[in-house]
């Protein structure tokens, strides 16, 4: 069997980070502030988490460093984007790019290696009832995330500050204070995604480990149309064309066949998308 | 404000109160906070960056950085004249270089006509591949950040994949093609690194220039740049426009990629053409420069020096080298934070 439950579990431990960084970012978008910056932030959670479990032990500890630090990160957007009215686009680029130097200097000056850092003493994440705390929380978060911004006072003042920031205001909801906390929580989001991608799928730190996963993430707000379900179905489109690629490299196909598998299949699927949503609206996107 | 310099004002106070001043100096400021945490000495590292980038030792290495550096820089940067944003660059990049390669070791052509050969393959790989991710916004209405972002994985596992099969050097333990022909190479400068790469590149800069001070094309993707809905209004079309800049700016990116094949080391080495991050380098610059082409060029060196000199940074002070990276990251931060301010004065609120 091809498609058995085996490769369903792969892709969803796989889709875990990814799953997480694309609710941050659906938020974000939800809000009004277009956050592509959710790489950097990850990356940021990767090397804290790390460092965190590294000096004090435990993971647990790791985790909860991840987020924190993800969430300060994400100040920059926050501060850049919305209270100085700066570019978005321009800030998540720079905050991506930063987060590469960052993690490369400190690995090196506080661990004093290069490329990747790896210790047998590192203490990565338990599992339970086979998969890693932080995917179980993730599944919650998406339900946590629909309920939230389809019933809940919160996500629909959330959603006016978004659509229409300025009817918002006069109603006394204040757009900064929204979008500051749809930022903030895409940070610790973010940081959580990173904790499980260093904690809980690996067990280490190396530069530039995110590997173009919060770009996926930033690809699966688009595809999910922000909404918590519709990003949880791109996140799994994502993960299960990357479980069966490395189905498909046990069957003879070239590695770098499989490697290139999710982004095509994410592609497609913006392009059945898009076209599909022209049709019924007669619009021209 | 400060980003919007009255005509009166004296060249010297507008370099002063630029965006693009302060967020260097703060760069700069930061940087040396980061050394001194690290108990190393500001002056003596920044120092190191200068001499070891700049020096006789150094120079030859900055200009052969630079050639990508500003290759990539004006890729990207003439896009984003027209508002339009390229993050494929890593793709093109790579399909040049392999383009180059394959043309490099297959024509059979004598030399000089097949390096000339070479770097048009390139140049037209690169084209290609990024018209494509513009035909994707066009037609299928994907976002062009978007497509020509996801786009560039598959190029670089395509690139991967035939060096590591059809095009693999036999017998080598690296993923790496046969070394180039003798002769198939670009001209070197003396017995230095500096090839004619370095010409094409800065040619292509000129070219730059004149097409956005001189010519209608240029002043279209200008205005377009600074309000699409005035432009669109006015009858430009942004599909074609779109298109055609798409096209230039993958075919920079080629020339980058087969440049980096057609010198040393006169291979295509999997993964080496995209590890040194020219494409994001080039993209800061085009960004730091806001797509003007004397600035990009300006700003490319800047980033080259900092590249080159923060190795030898590394080997005087034992500073970690990404802290040049940190800088290159701090002055977009600090840019893009300002830089909008004046940009939504101008454009409205375009983007929204």
């Amino acid at each position: 069997m091809f498609f058995d439950s085996d490769l369903f579990l792969s892709a969803l431990r796989a889709l875990t980070p990814i799953l997480l960084a694309a609710l941050g970012g659906a938020l974000c978008e939800r809000a009004g502030v277009f956050n592509i910056g959710l790489e950097g932030m990850m990356l940021m959670g990767c090397f804290t988490a790390v460092a965190t479990s590294w000096f004090t032990g435990s993971p647990w500890l790791g985790v909860l460093a991840a987020a924190l630090a993800a969430a300060a990160y994400s100040l920059i957007l926050a501060v850049g984007a919305v209270t100085l009215k700066g570019d978005a686009v321009v800030l998540g680029v720079a905050m991506n790019l930063l987060a590469v130097g960052l993690t490369s200097f400190l690995l090196r000056t506080v661990f004093g290696v290069q490329g990747t850092f790896d210790d047998p003493d590192l203490v990565g994440l338990p599992e339970i009832a086979g998969f890693s705390p932080l995917t179980w929380l993730s599944w919650a978060a998406v339900g946590v995330a629909a309920v939230l911004l389809s019933r809940h006072a919160w996500g629909l003042r959330l959603r006016g500050v978004g659509e229409a920031p300025d009817a918002a205001a006069t109603l006394g909801v204040s757009p900064v204070k929204y979008k500051y906390g749809a930022v903030l929580a895409s940070g610790v989001l973010c940081g959580l995604a990173g904790a499980q991608l260093a904690l809980g799928n690996v067990t280490l730190f190396s530069e530039n480990m995110t590997a173009g996963r919060g770009w996926i993430a930033v690809v699966a707000v688009m595809l999910g149309r922000a909404l918590p379900l519709g990003v949880l179905l791109a996140a799994l489109l994502f993960g299960l064309a990357e479980a069966a690629g490395f189905r498909l490299q046990g069957l003879g196909l070239p590695q770098q066949a499989t490697d290139a598998a999710p982004y095509v299949v994410t592609l497609i699927a913006l392009f059945l998308t898009t076209a599909k949503r022209r049709r019924k609206t007669g619009a021209v996107a | 404000m400060a980003t919007t310099p009255t005509a009166t004002a004296s060249p010297a106070a507008r370099v002063l109160r630029s965006p693009v001043f302060f967020s260097v100096v703060a760069a700069v400021a930061i940087g040396a906070l980061f050394l001194i945490g690290t108990g190393a000495d500001p002056l003596a590292a920044y120092g190191a960056v200068l001499t070891g980038s700049l020096g006789s030792d150094g120079i030859g290495s900055t200009l052969t950085t630079g050639t990508s550096v500003l290759g990539m820089a004006l890729a990207l940067a003439i896009p984003l004249r027209a508002g339009l944003i390229n993050l494929g660059g890593d793709g093109q990049l790579v399909l040049g270089g392999i383009a180059a390669a394959a043309v490099g070791l297959y024509s059979p052509l004598p030399a000089p006509l097949t390096t000339a050969l070479a770097v048009l393959a390139g140049m037209a790989a690169g084209a290609l591949y990024a018209a494509l991710a513009a035909l994707c916004d066009i037609k299928f209405g994907v976002p062009l950040l978007v497509s020509s972002l996801l786009l560039s994985y598959p190029a670089a596992s395509l690139a991967s994949y035939l060096v590591r099969y059809p095009l693999k050097e036999p017998g080598s333990s690296l993923p790496q093609t046969p070394r180039l022909p003798e002769g198939v190479e670009l001209p070197a400068f003396g017995t230095s690194t500096v090839t004619l790469g370095l010409v094409l590149v800065a040619l292509a800069a000129v070219a730059y220039y004149l097409v956005d001070a001189r010519t209608a094309v240029g002043y279209e993707m200008r205005m377009t740049g600074l309000n699409s809905r005035f432009t669109a209004y006015a009858g430009v079309r942004r599909g074609p426009q779109t298109l055609r800049l798409m096209a230039v700016s993958g075919a920079l990116a080629g020339l980058v990629g087969s440049v980096g094949v057609l010198s040393f080391p006169f291979r295509f080495l999997d993964g080496s053409l995209t590890a040194p991050g020219y494409t994001w380098t080039g993209l800061t610059a085009a960004l730091l420069a806001a797509a003007a082409p004397l600035g990009t060029v300006l700003a490319s060196f800047f980033f080259a020096v900092l590249q080159v000199g923060g190795l030898s940074m590394e080997r005087t002070t034992e500073v970690p080298r990404e802290l040049t990276q940190v800088l290159q990251a701090i002055v977009i931060v600090f840019l893009a934070a300002r830089l909008r301010i004046t940009w939504r004065r101008r454009k409205g609120d375009v983007k929204a």
